[in-house]
């Protein structure tokens, strides 16, 4: 009786670890919680990427439209990774993108865009990533969903499937 | 095109399996003697495994980013030696150099067992074959090498920078070894088990894979842990990061059933130790692979992160566990007659004691690492687990440990006496004299460091001694016994004389403490092949005199965009000076980071020394035949 239990006991506890591991799986430790935060966007003057005129901040979010500023920067690896997900929402009609373009080289981004196609409607450009600061940005890439000049939604790290229906949501 | 050849040369070797088991099962029933046919075709399994790995290696060689490896990892700036290591620099390519040494030992096994059983070899290549199927569809599904992109990328996006460096180059081929070394002791234990040949020609056979992997993992740990020591600049060796413990785990394993096998090769004793040992060493080398690759910890490492890619070697994992688990079960049978009763002082209870403590480190390790990630699913709650756990946990046993090391090997087989050893007593009195001479005036836990250093000693001591006098027949434990001591010796010292100031400074400015004085002199800039370098002069003098220029550097990485610093490392068989620098945001200062580190290099050397011994006891095998 005794030589059986063990074998049991032991199983038993293989199992446990199994769907423990398992489980563990689905937690993605890899970025921090995202934050809701209900807040004014910040006001500031910027260069356009394309022209390098200096556009204010007013002129880019006016009105009952939904804009999400997304930074990114060729060289970072996760924007390309959320890049598909970008095209996939500019075909929403009722939202904007607008590209923070952070700390590249403007050559670096062109080929960027040209390689993977380009979801934005404006890309502004944030040469010493003072902009982002302002935004209280933690990396790149970050994106933040604008409605009537509020940030309703701030997403850290690359946008996936679950963030991009997420958004989907709340901008019907 | 290297591409293409790659991964139909993968799938050609996924498909040699085939044959392997058709033979093999053809060979196992038949009264014939072993079919040579097999080995040709593990063979030709690894020609292909080795032309698929060439395959990926010309691909970065020649920056050819319509792969997708190649563009995730590779630039054109970077030196050709960084394109070639930067191979298995990441995921896929990693797991490939994985399933090369899998395919390269098995076949090393086959011709190094010539005069083993049949039926015993046969079941070896069949169970190292299941590990090998599971690789090679967790690489081809999963994870493949040779993944295609359109339009071709013209430029990489480059390999990490800290990942850059010669010793990270080597460190993971060696523990890959180490690893997969541990592979074949897991397949020919379960060969052993089912055709009933667990003994002392099994033992005196095995023993080589055993410590052929035992030398190159502890040799992957030591180089990982000089990596960390210069190129992470904090200035430590070990961090107890999970990584690095994931690694700890199996070597802990395997230096417990080394032990053990060393028993068995003299008597047929402690052989469930033995079966289990070599089970579990595999199983957490896996156990490792999986934690490592599937994100679910969070470290220096974090490689790729793709639950797909966990799931699978999760679920791989545990069908191996339950495989062994079974056939441990229904096919093990226990030896009752050679089960007698150890006298209490003698070399097996000695070992035995020695086998409990390491597993007792072996599940302060495993529940350190693997606890939060328990604690986060069952209450979503956050914590990392950090060294005074472990120093806590570990230190106080490390005590006994370190008396049964010094006294075990001085006793016999089966039964001892105490007469003439009456120098072990006078070892212990020096050790204490000296232990306490040395903690005396420090501002430390004075019992617990007294205690330890005096164990250390002791072990010290006694294994010198041993050198001396010529009277240890084995040459290669007594060297693995003395550095080991000399390891834990400079580890105590070093955790215990070691002093850090951390300031910022400018240009033109100085520190000044109760020891020494900094001077921060000047700057230099210079551009080099694929980074910017910014080094800057500090002057060092310390009040008894001593005056030393320290260079610390800073790397500006055009691809990936990352900084890196260096450490400038003076070193010198007494003391590492150890300083580091980093920038201050937006501002003129630079945090400086200055350390004195006694008797570093004695860690690095006494890890040497211990593999060293281990391949001393090869050689000395491999001339007994």
């Amino acid at each position: 009786m005794k030589s059986k239990i063990f074998p049991i006991i032991l199983f038993i506890i293989f199992t446990i670890v199994f769907i423990v591991f398992y489980l563990g799986l689905k937690n993605s430790n890899i970025y921090t919680p995202e934050k809701n935060v209900e807040e004014n966007i910040p006001s500031f003057q910027v260069k356009k990427f394309a022209s390098k005129d200096i556009i204010n901040s007013n002129q880019i979010f006016n009105g009952d439209n939904y804009y999400l500023l997304n930074i990114w920067a060729s060289w970072c690896v996760p924007c390309k990774t959320e890049h598909k997900y970008l095209m996939n929402l500019s075909k929403e009609k009722n939202i904007k993108i607008i590209g923070l373009n952070y700390k590249d080289s403007s050559k670096n981004a062109k080929i960027f865009l040209n390689e993977l196609n380009n979801p934005y409607d404006l890309i502004l450009s944030d040469q010493d990533g003072i902009i982002s600061i302002e935004w209280g940005a933690y990396g790149v890439p970050e994106s933040f969903l604008i409605h009537k000049n509020n940030i309703i939604k701030k997403i850290i790290g690359p946008i996936n499937q679950k963030k991009l229906i997420e958004i989907k949501g709340l901008i019907k | 095109m290297s591409s293409s050849i790659g991964y139909y040369s993968l799938v050609f070797g996924l498909g040699v399996s085939f044959f392997i088991f058709f033979f093999s099962f053809k060979n196992f029933y038949s009264p014939l003697k072993f079919d040579s046919k097999i080995i040709s075709f593990v063979f030709l399994q690894f020609i292909f495994v080795i032309i698929s790995f060439f395959g990926l290696i010309l691909s970065f060689v020649n920056s050819d980013f319509s792969n997708e490896t190649v563009f995730n990892h590779s630039h054109t700036s970077k030196p050709l030696f960084y394109k070639i290591s930067g191979t298995w620099g990441n995921h896929e390519g990693s797991l490939l150099l994985w399933l090369l040494v899998l395919t390269l030992f098995i076949f090393l096994f086959l011709l190094r067992s010539k005069d083993q059983p049949k039926q015993y070899r046969i079941l070896t290549v069949l169970f190292q074959q299941i590990i090998i199927i599971g690789f090679f569809v967790f690489l081809l599904k999963t994870s493949n090498p040779f993944n295609y992109i359109f339009p071709v990328p013209k430029e990489g996006l480059g390999l990490n920078p800290i990942l850059q460096d010669p010793a990270l180059a080597i460190h993971p081929p060696m523990l890959y070894l180490g690893y997969v070394g541990t592979s074949v002791i897991f397949s020919s234990a379960l060969a052993a088990i089912c055709s009933n040949y667990i003994s002392k020609l099994w033992a005196q056979h095995v023993k080589e894979w055993v410590l052929i992997s035992w030398i190159f993992l502890t040799l992957g740990i030591l180089l990982g842990s000089i990596w960390a020591y210069y190129e992470l600049g904090w200035g430590g060796f070990w961090f107890w990061d999970p990584v690095e413990n994931v690694s700890l785990m199996p070597w802990l394993a395997l230096t417990t059933l080394l032990h053990c096998i060393l028993v068995l090769e003299k008597k047929p004793i402690l052989t469930s130790w033995v079966v289990i040992l070599s089970i579990s060493t595999f199983a957490l080398s896996m156990c490792g692979t999986f934690l490592v690759r599937s994100g679910i910890l969070n470290s220096v490492h974090t490689f790729a992160n793709d639950p797909e890619r966990g799931l699978f070697i999760l679920i791989f994992l545990f069908i191996l566990i339950f495989l062994s688990f079974f056939i441990f079960l229904f096919f093990y049978k226990k030896d009752t007659q050679n089960i007698k009763s150890f006298f209490w002082l003698s070399k097996e209870t000695s070992i035995l004691i020695n086998n409990w403590f390491m597993m007792y480190f072996l599940s302060v390790v495993l529940i350190g690492t693997t606890y939060p990630i328990f604690l986060e699913v069952i209450s979503s709650e956050k914590i990392s687990v950090g060294p005074p756990f472990y120093n806590m946990l570990i230190a106080p046993f490390l005590i006994p440990f370190l008396f049964a090391m010094a006294i075990g090997p001085r006793l016999k087989w089966i039964k001892s006496d105490i007469e003439g050893k009456f120098y072990l007593l006078l070892f212990l009195i020096i050790s204490i004299v000296l232990s306490l001479l040395i903690v005396k005036n420090l501002d430390i836990n004075f019992l617990l460091n007294t205690i330890l250093l005096t164990a250390a000693l002791y072990l010290f001591f006694i294994t010198l001694r041993d050198f001396v006098t010529k009277k240890s027949q084995n040459l290669s434990q007594n060297l693995a016994h003395f550095s080991f001591s000399v390891l834990i010796l400079s580890i105590l010292l070093n955790n215990i004389f070691s002093y850090e100031i951390i300031t910022n400074l400018k240009i033109n400015e100085s520190y000044k403490s109760e020891k020494l004085k900094i001077s921060f002199e000047s700057i230099e800039q210079e551009d080099k092949q694929n980074f910017k370098s910014i080094v800057g002069k500090f002057v060092i003098e310390e009040f008894d005199g001593d005056v030393e220029t320290m260079k610390p550097e800073l790397r500006i990485y055009n691809q990936p965009n990352i900084v890196t610093s260096e450490a400038d490392i003076k070193i010198n068989i007494f003391h590492d000076k150890f300083m580091t620098m980093n920038y201050v945001q937006n501002q003129d200062y630079f945090n400086i980071r200055y350390q004195l580190k006694p008797f570093m290099i004695w860690i690095w050397i006494s890890t040497i020394m211990l593999s060293v011994s281990g391949l001393l006891s090869f050689i000395q095998k491999n001339h007994e035949k």
